[in-house]
């Protein structure tokens, strides 16, 4: 297993009485593709918020690349490299495509200066590749408001990609996007992962889509990590088919 | 005729009717003047108001600090502030014409600076506050202002200050502030239209669409919004200086810190020219501007029942404003088309 790039280790989280994460410890391997799973409710979402900076955890750390990051606010651990995405997509409605995309460059060592700099022509054919990647060049000139819903999906992906992240968090990348068009994202995640050597830490409830990216699988249930392994492994382990079927 | 020359031709006209206004028109060089500095109100208004979402009501604070920096500079270079403002006016300086200007120009100056450096200190407080929030904060920030002006004797109290007396011929005086006024809202205009070109235009836009999505990002919004609101006061406190010397008296409540009149008007010119574009406040100051004049003028006793009824009408039914409608009338003007290639690789077919 290569080095792990994001380490969870014993993390908690509550919200008043409620126990979100209960003493979580994993690991994200450089260069792979990581799915985290779990039935509603399970304390997804709140693990990636703990690890993207959106709240103080109660306890444990959280190292990226090696330094604890548990205490950075959002915007200074996005631009460490580590990006995430929305369940609820959130992209900037009233820019066109293109927009949306020139101002998703990475902002790390951004001086002062760089806030009146003149857009190079190499950001723009940069955003329109990446908007050709995903499918939305005939769109890019478009209010990003005006797209679908999966397309504003899309448009999320891309502009995540024009970060140049190290690491890309996607909470249910799939979700709520048609069958036909969740096949082109399959390949597009699985393209950024091999040919831009983006590491991935994917949330997601579709089973066929995880277990066919990811190269190991942990499984959150009641806040607390049930299993983690290979996704062969996953899909057999009775703990995991109880916890989505109810079973106690 | 390319959207270039016509662009130019239009910056020439606008130019040379400015040169000219004053110059066919002189009895009325005070209220072109004062048309220019309701421009730049709107302008600088639109920074946070339009390109940034931020809704700001205590704007014309800048304003007011501006006005008074101005005149407390004016006056210390030559006196102490304190027996002239104790005076109540009784004491005139005498000023030849190179201590006026030199006054007058490192009044304007220290404005623009004094007011830059309070946007920024009250920004670490103010931009902790969204939404309304943000806007009864702003707005308390400049009643605050007004207000404790109004009991601070040193600076005239709420006897206001009256400013240093031009040294010369009354018509040069009128023309020399309209000159002013002229330059500095072309200069603000100049200045922004070059801001949003930059990444600095993107970066305030992609704040208003979404701040949660820009911070996740890794955008530096705080340092963002500081700065658009500080280049708002800049020129907020250039044009507070050069007011205050043009009325040649300040006081808190009415003069420099007028919320209710100046302070919504930057906002109406806004809402009624187009949020969030670079004409639209240039147009709703235009049209506020002569709407205003001309119902004091011919209507007046209705004046504020006519301007209250342009608010709500343009609030509940053309909240767009101006500019707002001509881009949803012609979107394809504005370059929201979509494009009949799919991908790069068959546009680069084609050509």
């Amino acid at each position: 297993m290569s080095a792990p790039v994001i380490e969870v280790s014993h993390v908690s989280k509550s919200f008043g009485g409620v126990v979100a994460n209960n003493d979580i410890s994993l690991k994200v391997p450089q260069g792979r593709i990581t799915g985290l799973i779990g039935p509603n409710g399970s304390g997804k979402t709140t693990l990636f918020s703990s690890i993207a900076g959106y709240h103080p955890i109660d306890a444990g750390s959280i190292r990226f690349e090696g330094s604890e990051i548990s205490r950075l606010n959002v915007q200074k651990i996005a631009r460490l490299g580590l990006i995430r995405t929305f369940q609820q997509t959130r992209i900037y409605g009233k820019m066109d495509c293109v927009q949306n995309m020139r101002i998703s460059i990475p902002h790390r060592g951004a001086i002062w200066q760089d806030m009146f700099a003149k857009l190079s022509p190499q950001i723009v054919a940069r955003a329109e590749r990446l908007l050709d990647f995903v499918g939305l060049y005939s769109k890019r000139h478009l209010p990003a408001g005006s797209l679908s819903f999966g397309q504003q999906k899309l448009l999320e992906f891309a502009m995540a990609l024009m970060n140049e992240p190290k690491v890309l968090m996607l909470d249910e990348p799939t979700a709520g996007i048609n069958p036909t068009l969740i096949n082109g994202l399959i390949d597009r995640l699985r393209r950024a992962n091999e040919e831009f050597g983006i590491t991935m830490f994917i949330i997601e409830h579709n089973m066929r889509v995880i277990m066919n990216m990811a190269s190991h699988i942990y499984c959150l249930a009641h806040g607390e990590l049930l299993a983690d392994g290979p996704p062969g492994e996953i899909q057999n382990d009775s703990r995991v088919i109880d916890a989505y079927l109810g079973a106690h | 005729m390319t959207a270039g020359t016509a662009r130019a031709g239009l910056y020439c006209g606008i130019l040379a009717a400015g040169i000219a206004a004053p110059l066919a028109f002189p009895s009325y060089t005070f209220q072109f003047a004062v048309l220019w500095i309701m421009i730049l109100f709107a302008l600088t208004w639109d920074i946070l108001g339009g390109q940034m979402g931020y809704n700001s009501l205590g704007n014309i604070f800048f304003f007011g600090a501006g006005a008074y920096i101005g005149a407390l500079v004016q006056i210390g270079l030559y006196y102490d502030v304190a027996l002239y403002t104790a005076s109540r006016g009784a004491i005139l300086i005498d000023f030849s014409m190179r201590d006026y200007l030199t006054g007058l120009f490192l009044g304007i100056l220290a404005a623009a600076g004094g007011a830059t450096f309070l946007a920024v200190l009250f920004g670490r407080i103010v931009f902790g506050l969204r939404g309304p929030y943000f806007a009864i904060g702003t707005l308390g920030v400049a009643l605050a202002a007004g207000e404790l002006v109004a009991t601070w004797d040193y600076v005239g109290g709420g006897g206001g200050i009256s400013l240093p007396v031009y040294p010369g011929d009354p018509d040069d005086r009128s023309l020399l502030f309209y000159v002013l006024c002229f330059v500095s809202a072309i200069i603000t205009y100049g200045v922004l239209r070059w801001l949003y070109t930059t990444r600095f235009g993107l970066a305030l836009n992609a704040i208003r669409d979404d701040e949660l999505k820009a911070e996740a990002m890794g955008i530096h919004t705080v340092r963002y919004k500081t700065v658009a609101w500080a280049i708002g006061a800049f020129f907020l406190g250039i044009s507070g200086a050069i007011f205050g010397n043009m009325t040649g008296f300040i006081e808190p409540l009415e003069v420099a810190f007028p919320v209710a009149t100046f302070g919504v008007f930057m906002v109406l010119m806004v809402l009624l020219g187009g949020k969030g574009t670079i004409w639209g406040p240039v147009i709703g100051a235009v049209l506020f501007h002569v709407i205003k004049e001309v119902t004091w003028t011919y209507l007046l006793g209705w004046q504020w029942v006519l301007l209250g009824a342009l608010i709500i009408v343009n609030v509940i039914f053309f909240q767009q404003g101006i500019m707002g409608w001509v881009r949803e009338k012609w979107p394809e003007r504005f370059g929201v088309v979509v494009d009949r290639r799919t991908t790069i690789a068959r546009s680069e077919d084609a050509a």
